[in-house]
């Protein structure tokens, strides 16, 4: 008989290695969903171990404590305690801990250990901690902490085995050892007793050198410089975009070119007609100019990851802490909005990092306001058809300009908005504590980022296959039916129920300079920014035949004025064009109310803001 | 080692300058000004290692009123408000 699932639990500091701990153990045997109720990430994963028992592992959110002050640390101590609704008490809970760092860790483990849950303490990188000569006896700390002790180095082949045998031998006799829980949150005086207990056991079981990590005073002494610093963190911001757009650009137009290339070879193996047209306008072109990103969001993940792994992101927050202070931010804010230059998406889930609700409201609310990579293709459609490529001053390039100023127009209203918050929303309002472990320096391990960013591209494939695909089939349905009367002469889109949406909108959009086939575009724009570009396409592309949709910035060019065209850059810094960022919201906050504020705020900017430019822009002879 | 530094004045971490270094000598939440009630300040501060007989620090100041501060607390590096630090008196 095939003996249960065997179910086990990692908990462990920040920083302590857990996530690379479990893509050691479950490779790409991922699966990432949300808790129910909640917006913490869940992470499970499953292997088999060297006797042939199938393991379940949750890689729970990492914790200083059982308190529980974020959803996070809630979600970790009801987890342990059983509690979690529709979850699995873990039959094992593996407690990680950073080698090199157990101060922390072990007054955790002493806490955890009144949970009664059978458990296990895995010192993790043993390796690093061998290396800069700290010993660790043990066997005495097994016998200090009444349970199993095991090493580990995640990131080497092999390097788990001993954990995977202790496994299987506890496995074995699970059944018997349960415990009653003891555990209540505990009170500050014996929490400093705990963190006593704890200093006492690593004295006696642990020898550090003498000398701390020099690489890390090393490197900091650069990097937290206070004006070294922020021109580092500059650099690197600047590096990260160089690479976003250069890096991306011949992966993209391979992709493209694909994509092309498929869509003619469907042109011309299948008769003209509804499939054919289905096929090549609505579910290639459609789905294919979404894929075409992929490239730029590894990219923008890429860094991410990999400034995280190497310990960089906690400098970050510490240099722009009281520098986005000003504006009423907190420094922890600054990871989720960065990642938001890629999608607003990971950015807003992100903001989980923040533990003060108040903080995390506003940064939510500004999020969408950073140029994410779905705005990359409108503006680069429009700025290539409408902005020449002219150096300014000799050497700046015009279109290059327009652009910086594009992303500088989204930070600067993001700060701004937030500064209003700041001082007309939430009026009593406290600046959140800033308190945040700056971890030693690692090298980041290729594996983990390997998996982290295959998890995030796996992700955003299936958005785009899913909800963007089903989109696409909307508006090419839209835009296809009904038919034109035979012997009709106008474009066939000219009566499709697009035209009668767009046409109807048209009246409300004419005052910012949009005609009818922008209003069809922008109603599918909601299911993402990017797919208004498609949706454009497809609207001239079944309008004026296949070459406008293959030369979609010169029909451009032709059919809109100067001014509809800066009108519709300034739209697309501040529309709130996006459902799934608006339902992201909604799950974060838990109020539909707040996403109402977000949706409401965004278009109310976007309208004054396309108001503004076209009027100026007609004002200045460009209408 | 806290009766070598019992000749020295007690003062606040939040009033360290750089290069400071020290021993914690007891922790007083009340009256930083800062977000946290006592005891959740006084909580945090523990789980991030700051307990009385820990050696402390100050590696780094940012560049805005010199704040935030990094602190080495024995073997660990924590980045912290003045506000916060405050309420840790070291000598």
């Amino acid at each position: 008989m095939e003996l249960p699932l065997l179910h086990l639990a990692l908990v462990g500091t920040p920083n302590s290695g857990k996530t690379s701990l479990f893509n050691a153990l479950t490779g790409s045997r991922q699966k990432v969903a949300n808790y129910p109720g909640v917006t913490v990430e869940r992470k499970e994963g499953f292997f088999v171990t060297p006797l042939g028992r199938q393991v379940s592992v949750v890689d729970l959110p990492g914790t200083y404590s059982l308190r529980g002050r974020s959803p996070d640390e809630e979600i970790t101590r009801d987890f342990v305690l059983g509690k979690a609704s529709g979850e699995t008490v873990p039959d094992l809970v593996l407690c990680v801990a950073d080698s090199t760092n157990l101060r922390l860790t072990i007054r955790l483990l002493l806490e955890l250990k009144r949970t009664g849950r059978p458990m296990v303490l895995v010192l993790n990188m043993f390796d690093i901690a061998a290396r800069r000569g700290i010993t660790v006896d043990v066997e005495r700390l097994a016998k200090e902490l009444g349970l199993p002790v095991v090493t580990s180095i995640a990131v080497r082949k092999g390097g788990t085995s001993d954990l995977l045998r202790l496994t299987d031998e506890i496995s074995a006799k699970l059944a018997a050892e349960a415990e009653a829980n003891s555990w209540r949150a505990l009170s500050v005086s014996e929490l400093r007793a705990t963190q006593r207990e704890a200093d006492r056991i690593i004295a006696d079981c642990v020898s550090l050198p003498a000398r701390p990590d020099t690489w890390t005073a090393r490197i900091d002494r650069v990097v937290l410089h206070p004006v070294g610093g922020l021109i580092v963190l500059a650099l690197i911001l600047f590096m990260m975009f160089q690479a976003v757009f250069a890096w991306a650009r011949p992966l993209m137009e391979l992709l493209q070119s694909g994509f092309d290339a498929l869509g003619e070879l469907v042109h011309t193996t299948l008769p003209d007609g509804l499939l054919q047209s289905f096929l090549q306008n609505g579910v290639i072109s459609g789905v294919g100019s979404v894929i075409v990103f992929l490239p730029q969001i590894i990219i923008i993940f890429l860094f991410i990851l990999l400034l995280e792994d190497f310990g960089y992101m906690a400098r970050a927050a510490f240099l722009m802490d009281r520098i986005m202070g000003g504006a009423g931010l907190h420094g922890r804010a600054f990871i989720p909005l960065l990642s938001s230059f890629a999608c607003a998406i990971p950015g807003i889930m992100a903001t989980r990092v923040i533990d003060n609700k108040r903080d995390r409201l506003t940064t939510i609310l500004i999020a969408p306001l950073m140029t994410c990579s779905a705005r990359i293709p409108v503006y680069t459609l429009i700025i290539s058809a409408f902005i020449p490529a002219n150096d300014v001053w000799g050497f700046i390039n015009l279109q290059g300009l327009v652009m910086f100023g594009l992303y500088a127009a989204g930070i600067v209203s993001a700060l701004a908005v937030s500064f209003v918050i700041k001082f007309f929303m939430l009026r009593d309002y406290a600046p959140a504590p800033f308190m945040l472990e700056l971890p030693d320096y690692k090298m980041p391990r290729p594996k983990s980022i390997a998996i982290g960013i295959y998890t995030r591209a796996k992700m955003f494939l299936v958005r785009a296959g899913t909800t963007i695909f089903s989109m696409m089939v909307l508006i090419w349905f839209l835009a296809s039916f009904p038919q034109p009367p035979a012997g009709a002469t106008e474009p066939a889109i000219d009566f499709s129920l697009a035209a009668m949406i767009g046409k109807a909108l048209a009246p409300l959009l004419a005052p910012v300079g949009f005609n009818w086939q922008i209003a069809v575009a922008l109603i599918p724009g909601m299911a993402a920014r990017e797919v208004a570009v498609a949706a454009l396409g497809t609207v001239y592309a079944i309008e004026g035949g296949k070459e406008a949709a293959e030369q979609i910035g010169q029909v451009l060019a032709t059919k809109w004025s100067l001014a509809t065209a800066l009108s519709m850059l300034a739209w697309y810094i501040f529309a709130p064009q996006c459902a799934s960022t608006l339902a992201v919201i909604r799950r974060e906050t838990g109020s539909w109310a707040w996403m109402a504020v977000t949706f409401t705020y965004m278009l109310v900017l976007a309208y004054a803001a396309s108001l503004l430019t076209y009027n100026v822009a007609v004002a200045l002879g460009a209408g | 080692m806290t009766d070598t530094n019992d000749m020295r004045p007690h003062m606040p971490l939040g009033l360290a300058q750089r290069g400071y270094t020290g021993v914690i000598q007891h922790l007083s939440a009340g009256e930083t000004g800062s977000a946290l009630s006592d005891i959740e300040l006084e909580s945090r501060l523990i789980e991030l290692g700051f307990v009385e007989g820990a050696r402390v620090e100050v590696l780094h100041e940012g560049l805005v009123g010199r704040d935030p501060i990094a602190v080495r607390v024995d073997s660990i590096t924590i980045a912290v408000r003045r506000r916060e630090a405050m309420a840790v008196i070291v000598a």
